[in-house]
Protein backbone atom coordinates (compact mmCIF):
# COMPACT_ATOMS: atom_id res chain seq x y z
CA UNK A 1 0.00 0.00 0.00
CA UNK A 2 0.98 3.36 -0.79
CA UNK A 3 1.29 5.44 2.27
CA UNK A 4 1.10 9.27 2.48
CA UNK A 5 4.35 9.53 4.39
CA UNK A 6 6.59 8.13 1.51
CA UNK A 7 7.87 11.61 -0.08
CA UNK A 8 11.30 9.60 -2.00
CA UNK A 9 8.45 8.36 -3.69
CA UNK A 10 7.58 11.40 -5.74
CA UNK A 11 9.05 12.21 -8.97
CA UNK A 12 12.43 14.80 -8.15
CA UNK A 13 12.02 18.20 -9.73
CA UNK A 14 15.11 19.07 -11.60
CA UNK A 15 16.79 15.85 -12.01
CA UNK A 16 17.24 14.90 -15.35
CA UNK A 17 14.15 12.36 -15.97
CA UNK A 18 13.43 10.08 -19.06
CA UNK A 19 10.91 12.40 -19.84
CA UNK A 20 13.05 15.70 -20.18
CA UNK A 21 15.14 13.70 -22.65
CA UNK A 22 12.08 13.10 -24.38
CA UNK A 23 11.22 16.71 -24.27
CA UNK A 24 14.58 17.57 -25.63
CA UNK A 25 13.83 15.22 -28.54
CA UNK A 26 10.55 16.62 -29.35
CA UNK A 27 11.69 20.15 -29.57
CA UNK A 28 14.50 19.35 -32.25
CA UNK A 29 12.07 17.12 -34.00
CA UNK A 30 10.19 20.58 -33.89
CA UNK A 31 12.84 23.16 -34.58
CA UNK A 32 13.74 20.64 -37.50
CA UNK A 33 10.84 20.76 -39.01
CA UNK A 34 10.57 24.22 -38.97
CA UNK A 35 14.21 25.04 -40.45
CA UNK A 36 13.62 22.35 -43.37
CA UNK A 37 10.58 24.68 -44.33
CA UNK A 38 12.60 28.11 -43.67
CA UNK A 39 15.83 27.37 -45.43
CA UNK A 40 14.41 24.77 -48.65
CA UNK A 41 12.76 27.58 -49.88
CA UNK A 42 15.82 29.92 -49.57
CA UNK A 43 17.96 27.39 -50.88
CA UNK A 44 15.47 27.61 -53.98
CA UNK A 45 15.55 30.89 -53.86
CA UNK A 46 19.32 31.11 -54.12
CA UNK A 47 19.49 28.74 -56.99
CA UNK A 48 16.49 30.54 -58.73
CA UNK A 49 13.98 28.06 -58.81
CA UNK A 50 10.56 30.11 -57.73
CA UNK A 51 8.68 26.64 -58.35
CA UNK A 52 9.99 25.26 -55.26
CA UNK A 53 9.69 28.56 -53.57
CA UNK A 54 5.97 28.29 -54.65
CA UNK A 55 5.78 25.03 -53.40
CA UNK A 56 7.00 25.96 -49.87
CA UNK A 57 4.13 28.12 -49.51
CA UNK A 58 1.77 25.74 -50.72
CA UNK A 59 3.32 23.11 -47.96
CA UNK A 60 3.17 26.14 -45.33
CA UNK A 61 -0.46 27.04 -45.96
CA UNK A 62 -1.80 23.79 -46.02
CA UNK A 63 -0.13 22.82 -42.91
CA UNK A 64 -1.84 26.52 -41.19
CA UNK A 65 -5.01 25.08 -42.35
CA UNK A 66 -4.25 21.78 -40.85
CA UNK A 67 -2.94 23.65 -37.61
CA UNK A 68 -6.37 24.82 -37.49
CA UNK A 69 -8.45 21.57 -37.91
CA UNK A 70 -5.68 19.92 -35.58
CA UNK A 71 -7.01 21.91 -32.58
CA UNK A 72 -11.00 20.75 -33.44
CA UNK A 73 -9.79 17.36 -34.15
CA UNK A 74 -6.92 16.77 -32.16
CA UNK A 75 -7.23 18.69 -29.26
CA UNK A 76 -11.66 19.03 -28.98
CA UNK A 77 -12.10 16.15 -29.88
CA UNK A 78 -14.39 17.23 -32.64
CA UNK A 79 -14.06 15.13 -36.16
CA UNK A 80 -15.13 18.00 -38.50
CA UNK A 81 -15.23 16.90 -42.22
CA UNK A 82 -16.38 20.32 -43.10
CA UNK A 83 -13.61 22.77 -42.43
CA UNK A 84 -13.24 23.12 -46.31
CA UNK A 85 -15.72 25.48 -45.98
CA UNK A 86 -13.61 27.90 -43.94
CA UNK A 87 -10.50 27.40 -46.14
CA UNK A 88 -12.85 27.96 -48.91
CA UNK A 89 -14.60 31.11 -47.18
CA UNK A 90 -10.98 32.44 -46.80
CA UNK A 91 -10.69 31.95 -50.66
CA UNK A 92 -13.22 33.52 -51.70
CA UNK A 93 -13.21 36.45 -49.34
CA UNK A 94 -9.47 36.93 -51.16
CA UNK A 95 -10.86 36.37 -54.40
CA UNK A 96 -13.81 38.56 -54.26
CA UNK A 97 -12.70 41.53 -52.48
CA UNK A 98 -9.59 41.18 -55.03
CA UNK A 99 -12.65 40.91 -58.12
CA UNK A 100 -13.93 44.34 -56.72
CA UNK A 101 -11.08 46.38 -55.99
CA UNK A 102 -9.83 45.95 -59.60
CA UNK A 103 -13.58 46.52 -60.87
CA UNK A 104 -14.06 49.82 -58.18
CA UNK A 105 -17.51 48.47 -57.32
CA UNK A 106 -18.80 47.64 -53.86
CA UNK A 107 -18.78 44.11 -52.14
CA UNK A 108 -21.80 45.21 -50.89
CA UNK A 109 -24.34 48.27 -52.14
CA UNK A 110 -27.18 47.78 -49.30
CA UNK A 111 -27.65 48.27 -46.87
CA UNK A 112 -23.93 50.29 -46.24
CA UNK A 113 -21.49 50.30 -49.04
CA UNK A 114 -18.73 47.82 -48.66
CA UNK A 115 -15.73 48.46 -50.75
CA UNK A 116 -13.41 45.87 -52.31
CA UNK A 117 -9.91 45.77 -51.32
CA UNK A 118 -6.74 44.53 -52.27
CA UNK A 119 -5.15 44.69 -49.06
CA UNK A 120 -4.00 42.33 -47.68
CA UNK A 121 -4.61 43.55 -44.08
CA UNK A 122 -8.19 44.11 -44.86
CA UNK A 123 -8.61 40.32 -46.50
CA UNK A 124 -7.38 38.62 -43.64
CA UNK A 125 -8.96 40.61 -40.93
CA UNK A 126 -12.88 40.05 -43.08
CA UNK A 127 -11.56 36.16 -43.41
CA UNK A 128 -11.16 35.66 -39.91
CA UNK A 129 -14.57 37.87 -38.84
CA UNK A 130 -16.39 35.54 -41.77
CA UNK A 131 -14.92 32.67 -40.99
CA UNK A 132 -15.72 32.67 -37.39
CA UNK A 133 -19.32 33.51 -37.72
CA UNK A 134 -19.75 30.40 -40.24
CA UNK A 135 -17.96 28.54 -37.43
CA UNK A 136 -20.40 30.06 -34.84
CA UNK A 137 -23.72 29.23 -36.76
CA UNK A 138 -22.23 25.74 -38.10
CA UNK A 139 -21.10 24.80 -35.09
CA UNK A 140 -23.54 26.01 -32.60
CA UNK A 141 -25.64 23.23 -34.79
CA UNK A 142 -23.10 20.57 -35.48
CA UNK A 143 -22.15 20.36 -32.07
CA UNK A 144 -25.61 19.47 -30.15
CA UNK A 145 -24.74 15.99 -32.37
CA UNK A 146 -21.45 13.64 -31.47
CA UNK A 147 -19.48 10.77 -33.39
CA UNK A 148 -20.66 10.25 -37.15
CA UNK A 149 -23.32 12.68 -37.16
CA UNK A 150 -21.07 15.15 -36.30
CA UNK A 151 -18.55 14.51 -39.13
CA UNK A 152 -21.92 13.99 -41.80
CA UNK A 153 -23.49 17.53 -40.40
CA UNK A 154 -19.96 19.29 -41.09
CA UNK A 155 -19.42 17.34 -44.34
CA UNK A 156 -23.43 18.85 -45.12
CA UNK A 157 -22.28 21.88 -44.23
CA UNK A 158 -19.27 22.28 -46.32
CA UNK A 159 -21.00 20.64 -49.34
CA UNK A 160 -23.83 23.15 -49.17
CA UNK A 161 -21.17 26.13 -49.26
CA UNK A 162 -19.35 24.11 -51.83
CA UNK A 163 -23.28 23.94 -54.46
CA UNK A 164 -23.78 27.19 -53.84
CA UNK A 165 -21.00 28.58 -54.72
CA UNK A 166 -20.48 26.25 -57.78
CA UNK A 167 -24.35 27.79 -58.83
CA UNK A 168 -23.17 31.25 -58.39
CA UNK A 169 -22.69 32.99 -61.57
CA UNK A 170 -21.01 36.53 -60.36
CA UNK A 171 -18.14 34.91 -59.27
CA UNK A 172 -17.12 32.30 -61.72
CA UNK A 173 -19.39 29.41 -61.06
CA UNK A 174 -17.62 26.21 -61.40
CA UNK A 175 -15.27 27.94 -63.39
CA UNK A 176 -13.90 29.93 -60.06
CA UNK A 177 -12.44 33.25 -59.89
CA UNK A 178 -9.11 34.80 -60.40
CA UNK A 179 -7.26 37.06 -59.01
CA UNK A 180 -5.08 38.99 -61.05
CA UNK A 181 -2.92 41.04 -58.93
CA UNK A 182 -1.88 39.76 -55.68
CA UNK A 183 -3.35 41.15 -53.15
CA UNK A 184 -0.75 43.57 -51.62
CA UNK A 185 0.87 44.69 -47.59
CA UNK A 186 2.44 48.17 -46.94
CA UNK A 187 6.26 47.94 -47.61
CA UNK A 188 6.77 44.71 -49.09
CA UNK A 189 6.36 43.30 -52.22
CA UNK A 190 3.85 40.47 -51.80
CA UNK A 191 4.56 39.29 -55.82
CA UNK A 192 7.93 38.26 -54.21
CA UNK A 193 7.82 34.94 -54.06
CA UNK A 194 10.14 34.47 -51.11
CA UNK A 195 8.60 37.51 -49.58
CA UNK A 196 5.43 35.52 -50.16
CA UNK A 197 6.50 32.41 -48.48
CA UNK A 198 7.74 34.42 -45.58
CA UNK A 199 4.12 36.17 -45.08
CA UNK A 200 2.45 32.36 -45.00
CA UNK A 201 5.58 30.99 -42.96
CA UNK A 202 4.92 33.59 -40.26
CA UNK A 203 1.01 33.05 -40.50
CA UNK A 204 1.91 29.54 -39.64
CA UNK A 205 4.40 30.12 -36.29
CA UNK A 206 1.86 32.47 -35.49
CA UNK A 207 -1.16 29.84 -35.85
CA UNK A 208 1.58 26.83 -34.08
CA UNK A 209 2.43 29.74 -30.99
CA UNK A 210 -1.27 30.40 -30.57
CA UNK A 211 -2.62 26.53 -30.57
CA UNK A 212 0.39 25.96 -28.35
CA UNK A 213 -0.54 29.13 -26.23
CA UNK A 214 -4.28 27.90 -25.97
CA UNK A 215 -3.75 24.51 -25.13
CA UNK A 216 -1.88 25.14 -22.08
CA UNK A 217 -4.14 28.01 -20.81
CA UNK A 218 -7.31 27.65 -18.65
CA UNK A 219 -9.61 27.35 -21.61
CA UNK A 220 -6.56 24.59 -23.09
CA UNK A 221 -7.06 22.63 -19.71
CA UNK A 222 -11.41 22.61 -20.30
CA UNK A 223 -11.22 21.54 -23.66
CA UNK A 224 -8.66 18.83 -22.70
CA UNK A 225 -10.88 17.70 -20.14
CA UNK A 226 -13.75 18.14 -22.96
CA UNK A 227 -12.41 15.61 -25.06
CA UNK A 228 -10.99 12.93 -22.54
CA UNK A 229 -14.48 12.88 -20.37
CA UNK A 230 -16.54 15.62 -21.02
CA UNK A 231 -18.83 14.25 -17.79
CA UNK A 232 -15.86 15.16 -15.53
CA UNK A 233 -16.10 18.64 -17.28
CA UNK A 234 -19.59 18.89 -16.52
CA UNK A 235 -19.84 17.34 -13.01
CA UNK A 236 -17.18 19.91 -11.91
CA UNK A 237 -19.62 22.96 -13.35
CA UNK A 238 -18.29 23.86 -16.72
CA UNK A 239 -20.70 23.22 -19.26
CA UNK A 240 -18.71 21.59 -22.29
CA UNK A 241 -20.60 22.87 -25.44
CA UNK A 242 -19.47 26.48 -24.82
CA UNK A 243 -16.26 25.54 -24.43
CA UNK A 244 -16.08 23.10 -27.94
CA UNK A 245 -17.91 25.34 -29.41
CA UNK A 246 -15.69 28.28 -28.74
CA UNK A 247 -12.69 26.05 -29.90
CA UNK A 248 -14.36 25.15 -33.49
CA UNK A 249 -14.43 28.74 -34.20
CA UNK A 250 -10.85 29.34 -33.15
CA UNK A 251 -10.19 26.64 -35.32
CA UNK A 252 -12.01 27.72 -38.12
CA UNK A 253 -10.48 31.17 -37.92
CA UNK A 254 -7.17 29.63 -38.27
CA UNK A 255 -7.93 27.30 -41.82
CA UNK A 256 -9.90 30.30 -42.80
CA UNK A 257 -7.12 32.85 -42.95
CA UNK A 258 -4.63 30.23 -44.17
CA UNK A 259 -7.57 29.91 -46.98
CA UNK A 260 -7.48 33.15 -48.17
CA UNK A 261 -3.09 33.44 -48.12
CA UNK A 262 -4.08 30.15 -50.76
CA UNK A 263 -6.15 32.02 -53.20
CA UNK A 264 -3.35 34.60 -53.36
CA UNK A 265 -0.78 32.40 -54.10
CA UNK A 266 -2.84 30.37 -56.83
CA UNK A 267 -4.41 33.67 -57.84
CA UNK A 268 -7.33 32.33 -57.79
CA UNK A 269 -10.33 30.55 -56.08
CA UNK A 270 -12.44 28.44 -56.93
CA UNK A 271 -15.38 25.56 -55.34
CA UNK A 272 -12.41 23.28 -55.20
CA UNK A 273 -11.37 24.70 -52.23
CA UNK A 274 -15.19 24.11 -50.62
CA UNK A 275 -15.09 20.42 -51.95
CA UNK A 276 -15.13 17.40 -49.46
CA UNK A 277 -11.60 16.43 -51.29
CA UNK A 278 -10.10 19.38 -49.72
CA UNK A 279 -11.92 18.70 -45.88
CA UNK A 280 -10.90 14.73 -46.49
CA UNK A 281 -7.09 16.05 -47.31
CA UNK A 282 -6.83 18.51 -44.53
CA UNK A 283 -8.01 15.83 -42.55
CA UNK A 284 -5.59 12.90 -43.90
CA UNK A 285 -2.65 15.33 -43.00
CA UNK A 286 -3.63 15.66 -39.34
CA UNK A 287 -3.67 11.79 -39.50
CA UNK A 288 -0.47 11.49 -41.08
CA UNK A 289 1.18 13.94 -39.02
CA UNK A 290 -0.27 12.80 -35.87
CA UNK A 291 -3.77 13.55 -34.35
CA UNK A 292 -3.40 16.17 -31.60
CA UNK A 293 0.10 16.87 -31.70
CA UNK A 294 1.23 20.43 -32.43
CA UNK A 295 3.49 19.80 -35.05
CA UNK A 296 1.76 17.08 -36.02
CA UNK A 297 -0.13 19.13 -39.07
CA UNK A 298 3.55 20.61 -40.42
CA UNK A 299 5.01 16.88 -40.49
CA UNK A 300 2.04 15.96 -42.17
CA UNK A 301 1.82 18.79 -44.81
CA UNK A 302 5.30 17.99 -45.56
CA UNK A 303 4.79 14.39 -46.38
CA UNK A 304 1.49 14.72 -48.16
CA UNK A 305 2.90 17.80 -50.68
CA UNK A 306 6.32 15.77 -51.12
CA UNK A 307 4.46 12.73 -51.89
CA UNK A 308 1.83 14.93 -53.96
CA UNK A 309 4.51 16.01 -56.24
CA UNK A 310 7.37 13.59 -56.27
CA UNK A 311 4.67 10.31 -57.12
CA UNK A 312 2.25 12.39 -58.56
CA UNK A 313 4.74 13.30 -61.13
CA UNK A 314 5.20 9.25 -61.84
CA UNK A 315 1.48 8.34 -61.74
CA UNK A 316 -1.77 9.42 -61.98
CA UNK A 317 -2.74 7.46 -59.06
CA UNK A 318 -0.27 8.54 -56.89
CA UNK A 319 -3.50 9.06 -54.07
CA UNK A 320 -3.11 4.97 -54.38
CA UNK A 321 0.04 4.95 -52.60
CA UNK A 322 -1.29 7.90 -50.46
CA UNK A 323 -3.84 5.29 -49.42
CA UNK A 324 -1.37 2.70 -48.33
CA UNK A 325 1.04 4.86 -46.44
CA UNK A 326 -2.42 6.08 -44.52
CA UNK A 327 -3.19 2.61 -43.95
CA UNK A 328 -0.04 1.74 -42.62
CA UNK A 329 -0.09 5.11 -40.40
CA UNK A 330 -3.99 3.96 -39.01
CA UNK A 331 -2.92 0.54 -37.98
CA UNK A 332 0.72 0.63 -37.05
CA UNK A 333 1.47 4.30 -36.49
CA UNK A 334 -1.25 5.60 -34.74
CA UNK A 335 0.28 8.50 -33.70
CA UNK A 336 1.29 9.60 -36.79
CA UNK A 337 4.77 11.14 -38.47
CA UNK A 338 5.65 12.97 -35.03
CA UNK A 339 4.67 9.94 -32.90
CA UNK A 340 6.95 8.28 -35.13
CA UNK A 341 9.99 10.82 -34.68
CA UNK A 342 9.24 12.69 -31.53
CA UNK A 343 8.39 9.56 -29.50
CA UNK A 344 4.55 9.59 -28.01
CA UNK A 345 2.78 12.98 -26.62
CA UNK A 346 2.64 12.64 -22.67
CA UNK A 347 0.24 14.48 -20.30
CA UNK A 348 1.12 16.31 -17.59
CA UNK B 1 -37.03 25.03 5.75
CA UNK B 2 -33.91 26.51 6.26
CA UNK B 3 -32.72 23.15 8.46
CA UNK B 4 -33.03 21.57 5.31
CA UNK B 5 -30.01 21.87 2.52
CA UNK B 6 -31.30 19.00 -0.17
CA UNK B 7 -34.56 17.88 -0.07
CA UNK B 8 -36.46 15.81 -3.00
CA UNK B 9 -40.17 15.07 -3.29
CA UNK B 10 -42.07 12.26 -4.77
CA UNK B 11 -39.30 11.33 -7.49
CA UNK B 12 -40.50 8.87 -10.34
CA UNK B 13 -38.23 7.66 -13.01
CA UNK B 14 -39.06 4.65 -15.21
CA UNK B 15 -36.36 2.82 -17.76
CA UNK B 16 -38.89 1.44 -20.14
CA UNK B 17 -40.95 -0.95 -18.26
CA UNK B 18 -38.46 -0.62 -15.59
CA UNK B 19 -39.51 1.71 -12.53
CA UNK B 20 -36.11 2.12 -11.19
CA UNK B 21 -37.20 5.33 -8.50
CA UNK B 22 -41.02 5.07 -7.08
CA UNK B 23 -42.37 7.88 -5.68
CA UNK B 24 -38.33 8.71 -3.56
CA UNK B 25 -39.04 11.83 -0.97
CA UNK B 26 -35.91 12.24 1.30
CA UNK B 27 -33.85 15.27 2.27
CA UNK B 28 -30.38 16.04 3.49
CA UNK B 29 -29.84 18.27 6.93
CA UNK B 30 -26.71 20.44 7.55
CA UNK B 31 -23.89 18.32 9.51
CA UNK B 32 -25.00 15.24 8.73
CA UNK B 33 -24.92 12.13 6.87
CA UNK B 34 -27.85 10.13 5.45
CA UNK B 35 -26.58 6.64 4.06
CA UNK B 36 -29.32 5.28 1.17
CA UNK B 37 -28.73 1.83 1.23
CA UNK B 38 -30.18 -1.29 -0.41
CA UNK B 39 -29.44 -4.51 -2.65
CA UNK B 40 -27.97 -4.05 -5.90
CA UNK B 41 -30.15 -2.79 -8.64
CA UNK B 42 -32.14 -0.90 -5.78
CA UNK B 43 -32.36 2.45 -8.11
CA UNK B 44 -29.59 4.34 -5.48
CA UNK B 45 -27.11 5.30 -8.39
CA UNK B 46 -30.01 6.46 -10.60
CA UNK B 47 -31.07 8.58 -7.54
CA UNK B 48 -27.92 10.34 -7.27
CA UNK B 49 -28.21 10.70 -11.33
CA UNK B 50 -31.20 12.83 -10.83
CA UNK B 51 -29.79 14.98 -8.25
CA UNK B 52 -26.64 15.80 -9.94
CA UNK B 53 -28.65 15.98 -13.19
CA UNK B 54 -27.31 13.31 -15.17
CA UNK B 55 -30.96 11.71 -15.72
CA UNK B 56 -34.33 13.49 -15.78
CA UNK B 57 -36.67 12.38 -13.03
CA UNK B 58 -39.89 12.50 -14.48
CA UNK B 59 -41.60 13.60 -12.57
CA UNK B 60 -41.00 15.55 -8.95
CA UNK B 61 -38.69 17.68 -7.93
CA UNK B 62 -35.63 18.77 -6.65
CA UNK B 63 -34.30 21.18 -4.21
CA UNK B 64 -30.97 22.53 -3.61
CA UNK B 65 -30.52 25.26 -0.32
CA UNK B 66 -34.33 26.64 -1.32
CA UNK B 67 -33.70 26.41 -5.31
CA UNK B 68 -35.23 24.43 -7.66
CA UNK B 69 -33.08 22.65 -9.59
CA UNK B 70 -34.91 19.68 -11.19
CA UNK B 71 -34.68 21.69 -14.31
CA UNK B 72 -30.57 22.63 -14.69
CA UNK B 73 -27.35 20.82 -16.23
CA UNK B 74 -25.32 18.66 -14.51
CA UNK B 75 -22.72 21.87 -14.47
CA UNK B 76 -25.63 24.52 -13.82
CA UNK B 77 -25.97 22.18 -10.76
CA UNK B 78 -21.98 21.48 -9.98
CA UNK B 79 -21.67 25.64 -9.73
CA UNK B 80 -24.97 25.74 -7.20
CA UNK B 81 -22.87 23.74 -4.78
CA UNK B 82 -23.54 19.99 -5.73
CA UNK B 83 -20.49 17.58 -5.56
CA UNK B 84 -20.47 14.16 -7.25
CA UNK B 85 -18.76 11.14 -6.87
CA UNK B 86 -19.90 8.34 -9.76
CA UNK B 87 -19.87 4.53 -9.02
CA UNK B 88 -17.53 3.83 -11.70
CA UNK B 89 -15.28 6.36 -11.38
CA UNK B 90 -15.30 9.05 -14.44
CA UNK B 91 -11.58 11.11 -14.45
CA UNK B 92 -9.31 12.17 -17.43
CA UNK B 93 -8.01 8.75 -17.57
CA UNK B 94 -4.22 10.12 -19.33
CA UNK B 95 -3.78 13.27 -17.26
CA UNK B 96 -2.54 13.23 -14.08
CA UNK B 97 -4.69 13.19 -10.63
CA UNK B 98 -3.06 17.17 -10.21
CA UNK B 99 -5.30 18.31 -13.25
CA UNK B 100 -8.38 16.19 -12.70
CA UNK B 101 -8.34 18.27 -9.35
CA UNK B 102 -7.53 21.26 -10.65
CA UNK B 103 -10.22 21.42 -13.25
CA UNK B 104 -12.66 21.38 -10.51
CA UNK B 105 -10.50 24.66 -8.68
CA UNK B 106 -11.08 26.07 -12.51
CA UNK B 107 -14.80 25.51 -12.42
CA UNK B 108 -15.25 26.94 -8.84
CA UNK B 109 -13.28 30.21 -10.38
CA UNK B 110 -15.81 30.52 -12.88
CA UNK B 111 -12.75 31.62 -15.40
CA UNK B 112 -12.62 29.21 -18.05
CA UNK B 113 -12.25 31.31 -21.28
CA UNK B 114 -9.27 32.27 -19.96
CA UNK B 115 -6.65 31.63 -23.32
CA UNK B 116 -3.02 33.41 -22.26
CA UNK B 117 -1.69 32.54 -18.78
CA UNK B 118 -0.60 28.79 -18.91
CA UNK B 119 -2.02 26.48 -15.61
CA UNK B 120 0.87 24.22 -14.72
CA UNK B 121 2.74 27.10 -12.66
CA UNK B 122 -0.75 28.86 -11.58
CA UNK B 123 -0.80 28.75 -8.07
CA UNK B 124 -4.16 29.81 -7.81
CA UNK B 125 -5.41 26.21 -9.50
CA UNK B 126 -2.54 24.32 -8.33
CA UNK B 127 -2.54 25.36 -4.26
CA UNK B 128 -6.10 24.30 -3.51
CA UNK B 129 -5.67 21.04 -5.79
CA UNK B 130 -3.17 19.87 -3.34
CA UNK B 131 -5.11 20.79 -0.59
CA UNK B 132 -7.63 18.47 -1.34
CA UNK B 133 -5.86 16.05 -2.16
CA UNK B 134 -3.88 16.15 0.85
CA UNK B 135 -7.34 15.62 2.79
CA UNK B 136 -7.77 12.39 0.89
CA UNK B 137 -4.30 11.43 1.64
CA UNK B 138 -3.23 11.81 -1.72
CA UNK B 139 -0.78 14.41 -2.06
CA UNK B 140 1.85 12.00 -3.28
CA UNK B 141 0.15 10.83 -6.41
CA UNK B 142 -0.26 14.38 -7.54
CA UNK B 143 1.66 13.26 -10.69
CA UNK B 144 0.61 9.91 -10.95
CA UNK B 145 -1.81 9.66 -14.39
CA UNK B 146 -4.73 8.40 -13.11
CA UNK B 147 -4.53 5.18 -15.28
CA UNK B 148 -2.16 3.95 -13.45
CA UNK B 149 -4.31 4.40 -10.11
CA UNK B 150 -6.09 1.70 -8.08
CA UNK B 151 -9.82 1.58 -8.19
CA UNK B 152 -10.03 2.43 -4.97
CA UNK B 153 -7.51 5.50 -5.57
CA UNK B 154 -9.64 6.29 -8.31
CA UNK B 155 -12.69 7.00 -6.11
CA UNK B 156 -10.47 8.84 -3.86
CA UNK B 157 -9.69 10.76 -6.47
CA UNK B 158 -12.72 11.63 -7.44
CA UNK B 159 -13.62 13.09 -3.88
CA UNK B 160 -10.98 15.03 -3.85
CA UNK B 161 -12.28 16.65 -7.21
CA UNK B 162 -15.82 16.83 -5.68
CA UNK B 163 -14.29 18.45 -2.42
CA UNK B 164 -12.05 20.99 -4.30
CA UNK B 165 -15.20 22.28 -5.43
CA UNK B 166 -16.26 23.36 -1.89
CA UNK B 167 -19.82 21.77 -2.79
CA UNK B 168 -22.57 22.79 -0.26
CA UNK B 169 -23.63 19.25 -0.97
CA UNK B 170 -22.04 15.62 -1.31
CA UNK B 171 -22.92 13.05 -3.08
CA UNK B 172 -21.23 9.99 -2.73
CA UNK B 173 -21.28 6.73 -4.81
CA UNK B 174 -19.88 3.88 -2.88
CA UNK B 175 -17.01 5.66 -2.46
CA UNK B 176 -15.22 2.61 -0.28
CA UNK B 177 -15.62 0.18 -3.06
CA UNK B 178 -11.93 -1.06 -3.66
CA UNK B 179 -10.22 0.34 -0.68
CA UNK B 180 -9.02 -2.35 1.64
CA UNK B 181 -9.92 -2.17 4.89
CA UNK B 182 -6.77 0.33 5.78
CA UNK B 183 -8.36 2.83 3.53
CA UNK B 184 -12.09 2.46 4.34
CA UNK B 185 -11.35 3.53 8.47
CA UNK B 186 -8.98 6.24 6.59
CA UNK B 187 -11.88 7.50 4.30
CA UNK B 188 -14.93 6.51 7.74
CA UNK B 189 -12.43 9.17 9.87
CA UNK B 190 -12.29 11.54 6.92
CA UNK B 191 -16.03 11.66 6.23
CA UNK B 192 -16.69 12.18 9.82
CA UNK B 193 -14.87 14.72 9.91
CA UNK B 194 -15.56 16.37 6.93
CA UNK B 195 -19.66 16.33 7.47
CA UNK B 196 -19.46 19.14 9.95
CA UNK B 197 -18.84 21.15 6.61
CA UNK B 198 -20.96 19.45 4.06
CA UNK B 199 -23.83 16.88 4.56
CA UNK B 200 -23.31 14.12 2.72
CA UNK B 201 -25.71 11.34 0.90
CA UNK B 202 -23.75 8.73 1.09
CA UNK B 203 -24.23 5.13 -0.91
CA UNK B 204 -22.25 2.22 0.52
CA UNK B 205 -22.11 -1.26 1.04
CA UNK B 206 -20.08 -1.54 3.84
CA UNK B 207 -22.25 -1.68 6.69
CA UNK B 208 -19.79 -1.59 9.08
CA UNK B 209 -19.11 2.50 8.04
CA UNK B 210 -22.33 3.39 7.17
CA UNK B 211 -23.29 2.95 10.91
CA UNK B 212 -21.01 4.15 12.60
CA UNK B 213 -21.31 6.95 9.99
CA UNK B 214 -24.76 7.98 9.34
CA UNK B 215 -26.60 10.03 11.20
CA UNK B 216 -29.99 8.59 9.21
CA UNK B 217 -30.54 6.07 7.00
CA UNK B 218 -32.94 5.40 3.96
CA UNK B 219 -33.21 1.74 2.82
CA UNK B 220 -34.19 1.50 -0.83
CA UNK B 221 -35.36 -1.68 -2.34
CA UNK B 222 -37.00 -1.82 -5.96
CA UNK B 223 -36.90 2.21 -6.29
CA UNK B 224 -38.78 2.70 -3.40
CA UNK B 225 -37.24 4.00 0.39
CA UNK B 226 -39.12 1.17 2.50
CA UNK B 227 -37.38 2.40 5.51
CA UNK B 228 -35.96 5.44 7.24
CA UNK B 229 -34.49 6.58 10.75
CA UNK B 230 -31.35 6.17 12.63
CA UNK B 231 -28.57 3.11 12.59
CA UNK B 232 -30.52 1.62 15.51
CA UNK B 233 -34.26 1.47 14.14
CA UNK B 234 -32.56 0.72 11.00
CA UNK B 235 -31.04 -2.65 12.14
CA UNK B 236 -34.28 -3.59 14.36
CA UNK B 237 -36.81 -3.32 11.37
CA UNK B 238 -38.13 -6.71 10.40
CA UNK B 239 -38.08 -5.57 6.72
CA UNK B 240 -34.64 -3.99 6.38
CA UNK B 241 -33.47 -7.24 7.93
CA UNK B 242 -35.07 -9.24 5.33
CA UNK B 243 -34.98 -7.57 2.12
CA UNK B 244 -31.13 -6.14 2.96
CA UNK B 245 -29.28 -6.88 5.83
CA UNK B 246 -29.85 -10.45 5.75
CA UNK B 247 -27.75 -11.00 1.92
CA UNK B 248 -25.23 -8.44 3.00
CA UNK B 249 -23.80 -9.36 6.75
CA UNK B 250 -23.42 -12.54 8.40
N1 LIG C 1 -29.70 4.08 -18.25
C1 LIG C 1 -30.43 2.99 -17.88
N2 LIG C 1 -31.28 2.42 -18.76
C2 LIG C 1 -32.02 1.35 -18.42
N3 LIG C 1 -31.98 0.79 -17.21
C3 LIG C 1 -31.17 1.30 -16.29
C4 LIG C 1 -30.34 2.43 -16.57
N4 LIG C 1 -29.62 2.75 -15.47
C5 LIG C 1 -29.97 1.85 -14.54
N5 LIG C 1 -30.91 0.99 -15.02
C6 LIG C 1 -31.56 -0.07 -14.25
O1 LIG C 1 -32.17 0.53 -13.14
C7 LIG C 1 -32.04 -0.29 -12.00
C8 LIG C 1 -31.37 0.46 -10.90
O2 LIG C 1 -29.99 0.62 -11.20
P1 LIG C 1 -28.99 1.41 -10.26
O3 LIG C 1 -29.57 2.72 -9.94
O4 LIG C 1 -27.66 1.38 -10.91
O5 LIG C 1 -28.98 0.46 -8.98
P2 LIG C 1 -28.02 0.50 -7.71
O6 LIG C 1 -27.11 1.67 -7.83
O7 LIG C 1 -28.93 0.59 -6.55
O8 LIG C 1 -27.27 -0.80 -7.72
C9 LIG C 1 -31.27 -1.53 -12.44
O9 LIG C 1 -32.20 -2.55 -12.72
C10 LIG C 1 -30.58 -1.07 -13.69
O10 LIG C 1 -30.39 -2.16 -14.57
MG1 LIG D 1 -25.12 1.76 -7.95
Amino acid sequence: MNKPDTPTLAPQPGLPTPAASWHDRKGLVQIGLLALLLLAPLAAHLLGHVYYVNLASRVTLVAMAAVGLNLAIGYGGMVSFGHAAYFGLGGYVAGISAYHAFDFTPVIAWPIAIPGSDSMLAIWLAALVLCGLLALVIGAISLRTTGVYFIMITLAFAQMMYYFANSWPTYGGEDGLPIYLRNSLPWVDTNDALTFFLICFAGLVLSLALTSRIMKSRFGAALTMARLNDTRLATAGIAPYPVRLVAFVISAMITGLAGALYADLNGFVSPTMLSWHMSGELMVIVILGGVGRLYGPLAGAILFVMMETLLGGLTEYWKLFLGLVLLFVVLFAKHGVMGWLAGRERHE
Amino acid sequence: MSDVVLSLAHLNKRFGALQATRDVSLDLRPGEIHALIGPNGAGKSTLIGQIAGSLRPDTGSIVLAGQEITSLSVAQRARLGLGRSFQISSLAEPLSVKRNVMIAVQALQGHSFRFWKPVHRDESLLAPAMAALERMALAHRADTAVAELSHGERRQVEVACALALKPRVLLLDEPMAGLGPEGSARLTELLEALKREVPILLIEHDMDAVFRLADRISVLVDGAVIAHGDSATIRANPQVREAYLGETTC
